[in-house]
């Protein structure tokens, strides 16, 4: 079974996202921003991919990206981004640095399970 | 809704679309005629049968087609009859027709238009040496609506997120006040035409590809036979047809054979050196 990890200061979204993983039939991790996100990445080497939301507190979506993506790891996992910053700009800063896909708020199931299918996580 | 009225809809769809709504759909002509009855002033499905039936609005009878037409559709929508395009079709086609240098596609039911973009931005992505090629993507649809936003290229921001990865929304599309439009250039090649496939279609040529995809599911078997016969007469002889993921030639027409190699509803006509039979 993969496991991703979700990473979302709202906790409407969290469960949302539990939810819908759920039926995908992942494993799910949880964390409420950039810095706790860090953490149980580093506690779980195997992660295989991060649902990351970009305007958090402590550390924001874009300052774990790059963090994540500096750390040597057996396996970097797939990372989309699921957030409400919607410009283009964005998007590119984003994919820029390191992400692998790109969900815009608000999102449906069908979404979700497009972005996860197309980056091999389904 | 009377019984009288269903009826009558039922076979005007019939005759002028090919639409075969069979029994118990009422619900479904209720929800989507009864918005149309509205908007032209009448107080509901019998005024509208009685509108249709003095025929005094031909503009009345294309808005009921156009409103019970599906028009749902997504960019490369499931996926697999792509990457077959990409991985068998579009090389075995490419090669033979390196002399002249020419493709042409034909969209038969391109509703607002992600599978001819879509085509074009796997032709763009995969096969650079088609640059100089003259291709032609021909799309038809039986809506006009849907058709004006094909033309249009605008998308919401639910739609450019089905099916279509964002290294492709990146480069292929523009932010604008409305969502997403695609790029003028995406658009050189294809060309939109009203079209209903019930009508003779033989002045639109011949072609490499045929999408039918997710349209003949909603006729009847006679209906689907008599179209899939004449589509295949619009066929290249190596040509290929590619039909929904819950459709099939199988039963209803003998001109195709499965495209060998693909598990997607790919056919290519029957006969064909490279095509394998269709299992009984």
């Amino acid at each position: 079974m993969k496991t991703i990890l979700l990473v979302d200061d709202s906790r409407a979204v969290r469960l949302v996202g539990r939810r819908i993983m759920g039926t995908f039939g992942l494993n799910v991790l949880e964390a409420e921003d950039g810095k706790q996100a860090l953490e149980v990445a580093r506690a779980n080497p195997e992660l295989d991919a991060v649902l990351l939301d970009w305007n958090m507190p402590i550390m924001d979506g874009m300052e774990f990206l790059k963090a994540l993506r500096a750390e040597t790891r057996e396996k970097q996992p797939i990372v989309v981004m699921c957030t409400t910053e919607n410009d283009m700009p964005q998007i590119v800063q984003a994919m820029q640095a390191g992400a692998n896909e790109y969900i815009m708020k608000p999102f449906t199931e069908d979404i979700v399970r497009d972005k996860l299918e197309e980056t091999g996580v389904l | 809704m009377s019984p009288e009225d269903y009826n009558f809809i039922t076979n005007f769809l019939l005759d002028t679309t090919g639409l075969s709504l069979g029994e118990n759909k009422e619900y479904l002509l209720e929800a989507r005629l009864i918005p149309l009855a509205q908007a032209h002033g009448m107080n509901g499905i019998q005024d509208l049968v009685l509108s249709l039936k003095s025929k005094m609005d031909p503009s009345l009878e294309k808005e009921i087609m156009e409103a019970m037409t599906t028009n749902e559709s997504s960019f490369f929508r499931d996926r697999r009859p792509f990457d077959e395009l990409k991985a068998t079709i579009l090389p075995e086609i490419i090669a033979e027709r390196k002399m002249t240098r020419k493709l042409r596609i034909w969209c038969s039911a391109c509703s607002h238009g992600q599978e001819p973009y879509s085509i074009m931005m796997l032709l763009r992505e995969n096969f650079p040496e088609l640059n100089d090629w003259n291709i032609q993507i021909i799309s038809t649809d039986l809506c006009s609506k849907a058709l004006e936003r094909a033309r249009e290229g605008v998308y919401s921001q639910f739609e450019v997120q089905r099916g279509l990865p964002v290294q492709l929304l990146m480069k292929y599309f523009e932010q604008c006040e409305q969502g997403w439009k695609i790029k003028p250039e995406l658009g050189t090649g294809i060309q939109w035409k009203h079209l209903n496939l019930l009508e003779d279609f033989r002045h639109l040529g011949m072609f490499d590809i045929v999408f039918c995809r997710n349209v003949l599911i909603y006729f009847k078997p006679e209906l689907k036979k008599d179209i899939l016969n004449r589509i295949s007469s619009q066929l290249n002889s190596s040509g290929t047809l590619l039909l929904g993921a819950a459709e099939t030639v199988l039963g209803i027409s003998d001109k195709y054979s499965k495209q060998y190699g693909c598990q997607s509803a790919i056919y290519q006509l029957a006969g064909n050196a490279e095509a394998a039979p269709i299992a009984r």
